[in-house]
């Protein structure tokens, strides 16, 4: 019986070597291990033995059954290792192959920037404001201390749809105009930025449009100064262009503010030196400024001496030419999809 | 304004270096840059004399010049119509940089062979110099230049070139930028001394001047100088205007111009004996009064110009030209020197009108100060009797009917801090005043200073000019930062501009770019489209129009959008998805009566096309065109995400496809429409492939837009899914199926999934098939309950439309 046993083992090793899928295995399990195995006969036919052989024999058998147990699992692992294995090898992509196009849409250079600025603002506590692109001659210019005769509307070559009378209309040639509707409607203290086109009566050139983008801003409390003004625009340069940017603070004239104030920022092309970009000065102009001119307040029924106020306006345009290096500013309005999928 | 440093070393003495100089005056308000000849850019130009001139033998238009540069002659070809033999000129050998005259860049000179003829070098204009604007011929050098010398060395140095402020009249002068710089350097300011011999009889028994309307001439000054002697200036006075950029003349004209440079203040000639009846008089112009300006030039005036006239007519053009009839010419002998006061307002008008400026009018336009034209006029009377050797007679007639008195301000070290931010102390702000000649009187009761403003500065009228001027003589680099402290004002977002950022997004996220196309467009393309949207008012006209392209104010973004289509459809080759969001401009309707004003309705609108190819060329499956349907599916999401639900009804519109356009409704409001292109608007548009549109009222998406709606909670019990197949009348819209079946009870979604027409099912009839999930929001459906829904859908969608179950 134990020389059966033994070899019972030895021939069933020999078959499971031999099995090399899961379905041998199977038909190897059952052979083998099943109900009707030769070891299943043998323990079966224990009872009919003696005490002492049953016990001796019931023991080796189990030992077999254990051990051949053992083997069958440590195979199908094998196998499904094995047929794993080889249908990652078949199942694999050629990874490099593009991907399948996703359509997304860009937002305009000039909205980016616009909406990169109002950000910056808003943070500062200034509100957004609009105000219309059609004008009266008013706003633009007379409530501004620009009377009919006065020379800065040089500075503003405007299109106009009425050309005569003092009540005439025109396309705003700057976004300040808003700063008088603001006053108007609202009580210091006033925190507000506005953003929108304005138009020239201009030749277009590379550098020139006859439309383009600016943001107004315009604060207005008691106690409000230049040191506050320089304060603001040196915080959103900063922002635009890095904290280690230059930033020029000079004397300019713009007839609605008093004291007036110019911001220009070291060219970023030649870092000061005198390149073409900065017309050799090294420098580029980036924003106009001020403290509101008394006048103006007064003209929007705000007491000068009580309230104090500084405004500013920043053409959109330049910065994402200076950003980018585009060289011609009638490609934002062009609208080449080649040019505008680059932002 | 150009100022060369050797000029202004005469008023003030100048110790920095010119950049030092330049960067104070720029900081200061007056941005300056200095051009320096000497530094390269004047290298290799000499002083030649041209001595021979022979015709080129190959070009009518052209000459040969010799030209003697001492210590060798050079042939050059020259095209300018003023070289004649016996000029000195600046002559720029191969290698010197030269601006070009057409584009205004630095180039460098080259040898070149010119229509067969070599030409070793260029007689150069003041443009390509680098000193104005003139390009009509060359720059013609006084006679004693010296041959063969550089032309830096002879023109001086540094000149320094001011971008003066509208404000800044004074210091359109010598004298002005002088004071400017005395007051940035601490240095003392030398004016000349004027001072000359009168000679009997009075001027007032020569001539009498009369002012008409004193607002328009506020002053006017004048003086008579007989036994004159015209002929050259002098040397010195010929290279103080060539080193401006002003042509010498003669003695008289050059006088003038070097007082009019050196003061600020334009002066004007008249040949005494020209002007009839011994009278002068200061008035508007009669309508249609003529005049010859000293260009030649014929004008027809109006009352809106003013006119210096003697008893036969106008003589000049008050402040902006003289008359051609009381000219200056070789044989005057006695000159009516004037030096007056004008109106900026009644310069302005009238050199739109007359479409004529001058280096006068330019200064007059900006408003000078009535001070000046005695000082002035002293001045040039000086340098009459001692360069023309002419005699003054006694007295000036000056009159001024109002004299202007000096403005009197006082400001305290707590005005100037409340506006500057930071603390000057008194005696620096005294200092900073005086500097620039203002007066001050410190009052040491209330620690105010008053102040008498100089009589060339008549920018400063207020406090805040006041406080400006110290501010910017201690210099704005001074002044400290400090964070915006004042109070908040209450917040308020605008829902205008929180709708349209979203809409961006939205937009960017269906895969549309984002376009800016002008507000301005041409009458040709207006007409392009037929006006929609209801609208039938015309568009708002420029009354300047820049060009054509950009004379009408845009109603409607279909213009710009579809123009952009057509350019971009040549240029790219993938699907094109674009839209623009912004204002177009309706005029009131009552804006048509011509004296009824009003500002026209500027209207948010979002616009958006698709035309080309749906997906990219890829290796992918590719899948057709962009339709209607890909835009309505852009239109369905973007309402969705604002939680919106629209409907949409077939509509007529001109610039659409009939019957693949719709009506975009939202609450029973028509908010915009949808459709394929009009063929014949594809047509017009020069668009390479049909495309589509949608145009969206945003002003109207605001109203619509509610605040979230309410949750739906997601049903716990499991649903019934069915699918069904319809077959119904080809005509009938989808919508109205979709509507009766949605109308049953526990119909949760109807999904569409498939639409075949074709031989399978009979002529004049589609099939629909159908995805309907059933739920109950409290208990588990049996599908005796699905079953019976079903049915009683069947039977609607059967009485109502005809529909049948395929078999």
């Amino acid at each position: 019986m134990a020389k059966r046993l033994v070899d019972l083992r030895a021939e069933a090793v020999e078959e499971l070597v031999k099995i090399n899928n899961i379905k041998d295995l199977d038909s190897w399990k059952i052979r083998f291990l099943g109900k009707k195995s030769k070891l299943a006969q043998i323990l079966h036919s224990l009872a009919k033995l003696p005490i002492e052989e049953r016990r001796e024999v019931g023991a080796q058998a189990n030992k077999v059954k254990m051990a051949l147990e053992s083997s069958l699992a440590e195979k199908r692992n094998t196998l499904q290792e094995a047929s794993l294995l080889s249908s990652l090898q078949q199942d694999k992509l050629d990874v490099t192959l593009p991907g399948r196009p996703v359509s997304s849409g860009h937002i305009h250079p000039i909205t980016q920037t616009l909406e990169e600025i109002s950000d910056i603002l808003r943070n500062m506590g200034f509100q957004i404001v609009e105000g219309p692109d059609v004008e009266w001659d008013y706003y633009n210019f007379e409530a501004l201390n620009i009377p009919q005769w006065h020379p800065a509307r040089d500075m503003f070559a405007s299109l106009w749809i009425d050309t005569s009378g003092k009540d005439s209309r025109l396309l705003r040639t700057h976004t300040s105009p808003t700063q008088i509707r603001v006053m108007e409607k609202t009580r210091p203290p006033i925190r507000v930025i506005a953003p929108g086109r304005v138009y020239r009566y201009e030749a277009t050139d590379a550098t020139h449009e006859s439309m383009f983008y600016q943001i107004e801003g315009l604060a207005i409390d008691k106690n409000v100064t230049m040191a506050n003004l320089k304060d603001t625009l040196f915080e959103l340069c900063y922002s635009l262009f890095g904290k280690e940017i230059r930033i020029r603070f000079r004397c300019d004239y713009f007839p609605f503010v008093e004291p007036g104030v110019e911001v220009a920022i070291e060219c970023l092309s030649c870092h000061g030196s005198g390149c073409r970009i900065c017309n050799y000065s090294g420098w580029l102009e980036i924003l106009g400024a001020g403290m509101v001119h008394p006048d103006v307040l007064r003209r929007a029924n705000i007491n000068p001496d009580i309230y104090s106020g500084f405004a500013f306006g920043l053409g959109i345009e330049r910065i994402p030419m200076l950003r980018y290096g585009v060289d011609d500013i009638r490609l934002f309005y062009r609208n080449d999809l080649r040019f505008l999928q680059q932002f | 304004m150009k100022a060369p440093i050797k000029w202004l070393n005469q008023y003030v003495d100048i110790k920095l270096a010119p950049q030092v100089i330049a960067n104070k005056l720029t900081m200061a308000g007056i941005e300056t840059q200095n051009i320096d000849p000497s530094s390269g850019k004047w290298a290799d130009i000499f002083i030649g004399e041209v001595t021979d001139i022979q015709l080129h033998p190959h070009a009518d238009r052209l000459k040969l010049a010799t030209i003697n540069l001492g210590d060798e002659q050079v042939s050059v070809v020259c095209g300018a119509p003023n070289i004649s033999t016996g000029q000195k000129v600046p002559f720029a050998k191969a290698g010197a940089q030269l601006v070009d005259a057409h584009t205004g860049k630095l180039v460098m000179l080259k040898p070149a062979k010119i229509r067969g003829v070599a030409s070793n070098g260029m007689v150069c204009s003041e443009k390509e110099l680098g000193i104005s604007d003139q390009h009509e011929g060359i720059m013609i050098l006084p006679p004693d230049a010296p041959i063969g010398t550089p032309l830096s060395t002879y023109l001086g140095n540094t000149i320094l070139d001011l971008d003066v402020t509208p404000n800044r009249s004074d210091c359109l002068s010598m004298i002005g930028i002088a004071r400017e710089i005395a007051a940035l350097t601490g240095e003392k300011l030398h004016l000349p001394e004027v001072h000359y011999k009168e000679t009997d009889p009075d001027i007032n028994s020569f001539i009498s001047i009369d002012i008409e309307d004193p607002t328009l001439c506020p002053r006017y000054c004048a003086s008579l100088v007989t036994d004159i002697t015209i002929g050259p200036s002098p040397d010195w006075l010929q290279q103080r205007l060539a080193s401006y950029g002003m042509k010498p003349i003669n003695n008289i004209v050059d006088i003038s111009n070097y007082v009019m440079l050196e003061y600020g203040q334009p002066l004007h000639t008249f040949d005494y004996h020209k002007i009839s009846g011994k009278q002068i008089i200061i008035r508007r112009a009669k309508d249609k009064e003529a005049l010859t300006t000293l260009d030649g030039a014929e004008h027809t005036l109006t009352p809106n110009i003013l006119v210096i006239a003697d008893s036969e007519g106008p003589i000049a053009i008050g402040g902006i030209m003289g008359g051609l009839r009381t000219e200056i010419t070789e044989k005057s002998t006695s000159i009516l020197l004037e030096s007056a006061n004008f109106n900026r307002a009644i310069i302005r008008q009238g050199c739109t009108q007359l479409n004529l400026q001058s280096e006068a009018s330019t200064r007059f336009d900006k408003g000078l100060s009535p001070g000046l034209p005695l000082i002035a006029l002293q001045r040039a009377i000086q340098l009459l009797v001692n360069l023309a050797g002419g005699k003054a007679h006694k007295g000036i007639i000056d009159i001024q009917p109002e004299k202007v008195m000096p403005n009197c301000l006082s400001i305290s070290p707590q005005e100037l801090k409340r506006i500057g931010g930071f603390e000057v102390a008194p005696k620096e702000m005294l200092k900073a005043l005086r500097s620039l000649g203002f007066e001050c009187q410190k009052n040491t009761a209330n620690s105010r200073i008053l102040i008498t403003t100089p009589y060339w500065r008549s920018d400063i009228n207020c406090v805040a000019d006041i406080i400006e001027e110290i501010l910017r003589i201690i210099g704005y680099d001074k002044i400290p930062r400090a964070s915006l402290s004042s109070s908040l004002p209450r917040r308020e977002t605008s829902e205008m501009l929180n709708l349209k950022q979203k809409l961006r997004s939205i937009m960017t996220s269906c895969g549309c770019h984002e376009i800016l196309t002008y507000s301005l467009i041409s009458r040709e393309k207006i007409e392009k489209l037929s006006p929609s949207l209801e609208q039938d008012v015309a568009p708002m006209k420029i009354a300047n129009p820049m060009s054509r392209e950009q004379e009408y104010l845009r109603t409607s973004l279909q213009p710009g959008l579809l123009s952009t289509m057509a350019y971009n459809q040549k240029n790219y080759e993938s699907g094109i998805r674009i839209f623009e969001i912004g204002k177009i401009f309706l005029p009131h309707a009552d804006a048509t009566a011509p004296d009824s004003k009003s500002l026209p309705e500027e209207k948010e609108m979002l616009c958006f096309g698709l035309s080309g190819p749906r997906q990219e060329l890829s290796w992918h499956n590719n899948s057709g065109m962009l339709d209607f349907f890909d835009a309505k599916g852009i239109v369905e999401n973007l309402l969705s995400q604002l939680k919106l639900h629209a409907s949409f009804e077939p509509c007529k519109d001109k610039n659409l496809f009939p019957g693949r356009s719709a009506s975009i409704i939202v609450n029973g409001d028509k908010i915009g429409i949808i459709g394929d292109l009009h063929p014949r608007v594809t047509q017009e548009f020069d668009l390479s492939s049909s495309a589509c549109l949608a145009e969206i009222d945003i002003d109207k998406l605001l109203d619509k837009k509610t605040s979230a709606a309410a949750y739906n909670s997601i049903f716990r019990f499991p649903s019934i899914t069915r699918d069904l197949a319809l077959v119904i009348d080809k005509d009938i819209d989808y919508q109205r199926a979709d509507k009766i079946i949605r109308g049953f009870p526990l119909v949760t979604t109807v999904t569409l999934f498939d639409i075949y027409e074709g031989k399978q099912i009979p002529q004049g009839k589609k099939s629909l098939a159908l995805r309907i999930v059933y739920q109950s929001a409290d208990r588990t459906l049996t599908d005796a309950e699905a079953n019976q829904i079903e049915q009683q859908i069947l039977h609607q969608l059967d009485q109502e439309l005809g529909a049948k179950l395929r078999s």
